[in-house]
C-alpha cells in the first residue's frame, strides 16, 4: 500500500450525526487513525434512517454507515468517573480531538478545551457547534433546518410568494464538517511549524452564511435585500431551470463564447440577433426586453429531451446541464468513469454501494480500510491491547455502565 | 502583526470565478500569501459582478466588482499573458518560489499553457498542485463546460430542492463552488503535512460535481440500499414534526421550528399556550403528528402569525425548543449574536471604499485569522511580484509591460 497523507495522525472523535463524524471521516480517508467514541447507547445517527430495507436497526443506518467508514469504534460513558479517566488516557496520546456538542454540554462533561489542554498541551481540539463558542446564541438549540434558516440560505431559496425553504439533506452539517476539516488541518500545519496546539471554533451558522455567495454583498454594495426568485438567477436573463420533454434542464450562457454557442444551438434566431447581447453586462441592462422573449426559449426546450439538449449544448461549450434524480445520478456514465461509487462490505448489511470521495491524491491515494464500526467493536483492541486494561477490568467497566 | 497559522506559505493562484477563489480566501486570512495570476486577456468575470449601485455597470471596469473584492480580500494580483512564451517563463519563476498551485480550469487548459503538473514538478519537485475541474480529468464528459450554479443540476441537489410535490428549484447559489473549495483546502493542508514529514509534493484533484453529490450521502444510500429515489421535502423532515418554516408578523417574516421527541412536544404545546393539543388524538404521538403535519402547521402558523420571528425564537428557546428566524442579508448584518462574535469585517478598497464582508471562515484560538483590505486591483502587485520577489530590474518590467507580456 502507498503511504498515506495523514499516516500516524491520531484523532479522537466524540461526534454525533454529521458535523463531527463527517469531519473526521475526511481524515480517516487519508490514513489518520480515528477512534470514534460513542456513548453506550450509540451515536444518534444509528437511530436515524435510511435503514436497510426500511427496518430500523442500529447497525443498518445508511447515515451512520456512510459517516463512519474507516474508523475504530469504542463505547464510553463520559458521565462516569471511570469513563472520564479512560477518555483522558485517550486524549493524552491524541493529536486531534473533534466534537460537536453544545458548549454547555461540553463544559458539563468536562471535555472543554481548557481542561483537555492541561492533559495534552499540543492537542488540537475542534468544536463544531450551532452558533459557536461565544456570543448570545451560543447555547441555542438547533437542528439542521434552523441553521439553514438562521444562516440566511433559506431566505433566498424558493419561490417569492412561498416560504423560505431548506435544500435537500442535512447541508448545514455537511458543509460545517468540511470547513472544520480544513480548519483542523490549518491548525495542524501551524503545530507542525511550532509545536503549538489550539482550539478551533466552528459556528455552523457562520458556515452557512459563507455559502450564501454574494448575498451579503448585495446588501453591502447595493443596500438591497436579496429575495427568493425561484430558479431565476438574479439579474441575468436565461440562467434558470426550464421544463423540457422529459424533465428539467439547467440553462446558462455567460461568457461571449458561451453566448455564441447558445445562439448556434438555437439556430441563430432573429430575436437574439443584436450583437451587443454578447456582453453579459448588456444582457443584464436589457433584462426586461430579453425576458419578454423567454417563452420562445421555453418552447424550444420543451420540445426536446434533457440529455439531447445537454450533449448538444456542451458540444458547443454551452454549460447546460440536466436535472438528474438520484437514480440517474448513481447510474451516470461520467461518475462511473470517475469511480465515484464503491462497494463496501459490512457484517450486518453485506456489500453495499457507497458514494466515495470527490478527490484524488496521486502520491498518497485515499483508501477504504474498513466499514463503519459496530457499536463498541474495538473496545477490546483499544482498552485492553492499547491502554492495558484486562478483560476482567472491561467486564467491570461494562457492568458499571462506564463503557 | 500577530502570528498566523499559515505565515510563510505562498500560493500561485491561477483560479478564477468562484471555487478556487473561495479556497484561497480560506488560506489568505490565515496568513498565506496568495498571488493571483491573471490577465487582461482573460478577465475573471467576477471582477464585473455586483458593483456599487451608484456607478453604472458600464463604468465599473474591472476594479469595482463587489463580489470579487469580497472573495479576493487580502490577495495579491499580478498580470501575465500565458499565451505568450515569456509570460509562461515568468510564471515558472513564480512557481519556483511557491509552495502550492491552485487552478480550476477544464483539464486541457493548463496543459495548453505548458503548465500542467508533469511540467511543473520538473522545475519545483515538491509543489502541491491542486486542480479543480468541474467534471474530473477522465471520462466521456471531462471536457464539458462547468458553470457552478447550473452544474448543481447534475449532482442531485437541484432535484431535491423545492417544495413537496413541486418542480425542482435551482439552488440560489452555486452550491458546488464553496463545497468543492472546502474539500480542496482540506486536501492541500493535509498534503502539506505529508510534505513536512517526507519532503514530497503531489498532484491533487477535486471534482465540483461529486463534491456536491458526496454531501448527499444518506440520500444516495437510501437509493443503493432500498432503491428509493428521494425527492423534494420542502422544510419537512423524514421523521420529525412539527418541522417547518412559519409565517410571522410583518412582511415576509419567517421562523423555523423543529420539535423532536414527545417530551419536546409537551414543552412546545405549553410554550405556545396550547396545552389542549396534547389531548388531541391527531397529535397524540410522533407518528400521528408526522402524518397530520399539514393540519399541525396551520395551527402553529396561527400562533406565529401574531408574533415576530425574534419573539417566537425567544419564547421557544427559553423553553428549550429549537427555533430560529429565517434571516435576510440585512438582518444578519445587524444581528446581535454575530455582532457579539465580531463576525463582520469592513475592509477598505481603493475603488469601492469600505464594504461589509462575511467574516472569518474559521476561528483558531492561538492564531486568529485577519481581514485587512478588499480585493486587489488588476495587476496591483506587479511591482512587488516582479520587482521584489523575482528581483527583475525596473526597465525590464517596463519593457514587458510595453510588450504586453505583463498584461
Amino acid at each position: 500500500m502507498a503511504e498515506q497523507a495523514l499516516e500516524g495522525l491520531k484523532v479522537i472523535e466524540y461526534g454525533n450525526l454529521i458535523a463531527g463524524p463527517y469531519c473526521t471521516k475526511t481524515m480517516a480517508a487519508l490514513g489518520a487513525e480515528v477512534i470514534k467514541i460513542e456513548p453506550p447507547e450509540g451515536d444518534e445517527a444509528r437511530r436515524m434512517g435510511p435503514f436497510l430495507n426500511d427496518v430500523p436497526h442500529h447497525e443498518r443506518s445508511g447515515l451512520f454507515l456512510y459517516m463512519n467508514v474507516n474508523k475504530l469504534g469504542v463505547t464510553l460513558n463520559l458521565r462516569t468517573r471511570a469513563g472520564m479517566k479512560i477518555f483522558h488516557e485517550l486524549i493524552k496520546d491524541a493529536d486531534i480531538f473533534v466534537e460537536n456538542n453544545t458548549p454547555q454540554v461540553a463544559n458539563e462533561l468536562g471535555i472543554d478545551y481548557p481542561s483537555l489542554k492541561e492533559i495534552n498541551p499540543k492537542l488540537i481540539m475542534t468544536s463544531i457547534t450551532p452558533y459557536g463558542q461565544t456570543g448570545l446564541y451560543r447555547n441555542y438549540k438547533a437542528h439542521d433546518l434552523n441553521l439553514i434558516h438562521s444562516g440566511g440560505f433559506a431566505y433566498i431559496n424558493g419561490d417569492p410568494d412561498n416560504e423560505p425553504v431548506k435544500p435537500g439533506g442535512q447541508q448545514a452539517g455537511y458543509v460545517s464538517a468540511l470547513k472544520a476539516a480544513a480548519a483542523t488541518m490549518c491548525a495542524l500545519y501551524y503545530r507542525g511549524q511550532t509545536g503549538i496546539g489550539q482550539h478551533v471554533d466552528i459556528s455552523m451558522q457562520e458556515v452557512v452564511i459563507s455559502i450564501t455567495e454574494g448575498t451579503i454583498g448585495m446588501w453591502s454594495c447595493g443596500r438591497s435585500i436579496r429575495r427568493r426568485e425561484g430558479s431565476q438567477f438574479p439579474g441575468i436573463p436565461f440562467i434558470s431551470l426550464y421544463p423540457c420533454k422529459d424533465g428539467y434542464i439547467g440553462a446558462a450562457a455567460a461568457t461571449p463564447p458561451q453566448w455564441k454557442g447558445f445562439l448556434e444551438m438555437l439556430g441563430n434566431p432573429d430575436w437574439l440577433s443584436d450583437p451587443n447581447y454578447e456582453s453579459i453586462a448588456y444582457r443584464m441592462f436589457q433584462y426586461n426586453d430579453l425576458m419578454a422573449h423567454e417563452p420562445k426559449l421555453k418552447d424550444w426546450l420543451a420540445q426536446r429531451n434533457k440529455l439531447d439538449i445537454y450533449h448538444t449544448a456542451q458540444s458547443k461549450h454551452v454549460p447546460y446541464c440536466p436535472v438528474l434524480d438520484i437514480e440517474e445520478l448513481v447510474n451516470h456514465p461520467q461518475l462511473d468513469a470517475l469511480g465515484f461509487f464503491l462497494d463496501i462490505e459490512h457484517p450486518e448489511t453485506g456489500k453495499l454501494k457507497y458514494p466515495g470521495w470527490p478527490f484524488t491524491l496521486d502520491e498518497t491515494p485515499w483508501v477504504v480500510s474498513r466499514s463503519a464500526p459496530l457499536l463498541g467493536q474495538h473496545n477490546v483492541e483499544i482498552y485492553c491491547d492499547r491502554l492495558g486494561y484486562s478483560k476482567q477490568d472491561l467486564r467491570i467497566l461494562r457492568e458499571t455502565g462506564a463503557i | 502583526m500577530a502570528k498566523r497559522a499559515l505565515d510563510g506559505l505562498r500560493v500561485a493562484d491561477f483560479s478564477w470565478i468562484e471555487t478556487g477563489p473561495y479556497l484561497t480566501q480560506y488560506l489568505v486570512e490565515n496568513g498565506a500569501e496568495i498571488i493571483k495570476i491573471e490577465s487582461m486577456k482573460r478577465i475573471d468575470m467576477v471582477r464585473q459582478v455586483m458593483g456599487p449601485v451608484e456607478v453604472s455597470p458600464f463604468e465599473r471596469g474591472v476594479n469595482m466588482g463587489g463580489m470579487f473584492s469580497e472573495m479576493h480580500r487580502d490577495k495579491l494580483s499580478c498580470t501575465l499573458d500565458l499565451t505568450h512564451p515569456k509570460g509562461v517563463e515568468l510564471t515558472k519563476e513564480i512557481i519556483k518560489i511557491s509552495d502550492v498551485i491552485v487552478e480550476n480550469f477544464p483539464p486541457r487548459v493548463m496543459k495548453n499553457f505548458g503548465l500542467d503538473y508533469d511540467v511543473v514538478k520538473e522545475i519545483k519537485p515538491d509543489i502541491i498542485y491542486l486542480s479543480m475541474p468541474g467534471f474530473g480529468s477522465t471520462g466521456p464528459e471531462m471536457d464539458y463546460v462547468s458553470f457552478g450554479t447550473i452544474q448543481v443540476c447534475l449532482t442531485g441537489l437541484a432535484h431535491l430542492n423545492g417544495y413537496v410535490d413541486g418542480p425542482p428549484i435551482r439552488p440560489p447559489t452555486s452550491y458546488g463552488d464553496p463545497t468543492n473549495a472546502m474539500f480542496g483546502a482540506f486536501l492541500i493542508l493535509a498534503a502539506l503535512d505529508y510534505r513536512r514529514r517526507t519532503g514530497k509534493g503531489q498532484h491533487l484533484e477535486t471534482v465540483l460535481w461529486t463534491s456536491v453529490s458526496a454531501v448527499l450521502g444518506e440520500i444516495i444510500m437510501d437509493y443503493t440500499m432500498n432503491s428509493r429515489s428521494q425527492t423534494k421535502m420542502g422544510n419537512r423532515d423524514s421523521s420529525m414534526a412539527p418541522h417547518g418554516c412559519y409565517r410571522c408578523l410583518g412582511e415576509n417574516q419567517w421562523v423555523s421550528i423543529a420539535v423532536g421527541s414527545d417530551d419536546e412536544w409537551k414543552v412546545f404545546c405549553h410554550a405556545v399556550g396550547h396545552p389542549e393539543w396534547l389531548e388531541w388524538e391527531m397529535f397524540v404521538d410522533s407518528l400521528s403528528r408526522w402524518k397530520n403535519q399539514s393540519a399541525l402547521n396551520l395551527l402553529i402558523e396561527q400562533w406565529t402569525g401574531q408574533l415576530t420571528p425574534y419573539m417566537v425564537t425567544y419564547i421557544l428557546q427559553r423553553a428549550g425548543i429549537a427555533a430560529a428566524p429565517s434571516f435576510t442579508n440585512e438582518e444578519l448584518i445587524h444581528n446581535p449574536h454575530l455582532d457579539s462574535r465580531g463576525f463582520w469585517f469592513e475592509p477598505d478598497h481603493p475603488a469601492l471604499g469600505k464594504r461589509i464582508v462575511p467574516g472569518l471562515n474559521w476561528r483558531l484560538s492561538e492564531t486568529p485569522g485577519e481581514i485587512h483590505r478588499g480585493g486587489p486591483l488588476l495587476g496591483e502587485h506587479n511591482d512587488y511580484v516582479f520587482g521584489e520577489l523575482l528581483k527583475m530590474p525596473k526597465e525590464e518590467i517596463d519593457r514587458l509591460v510595453a510588450e504586453e507580456v505583463i498584461y
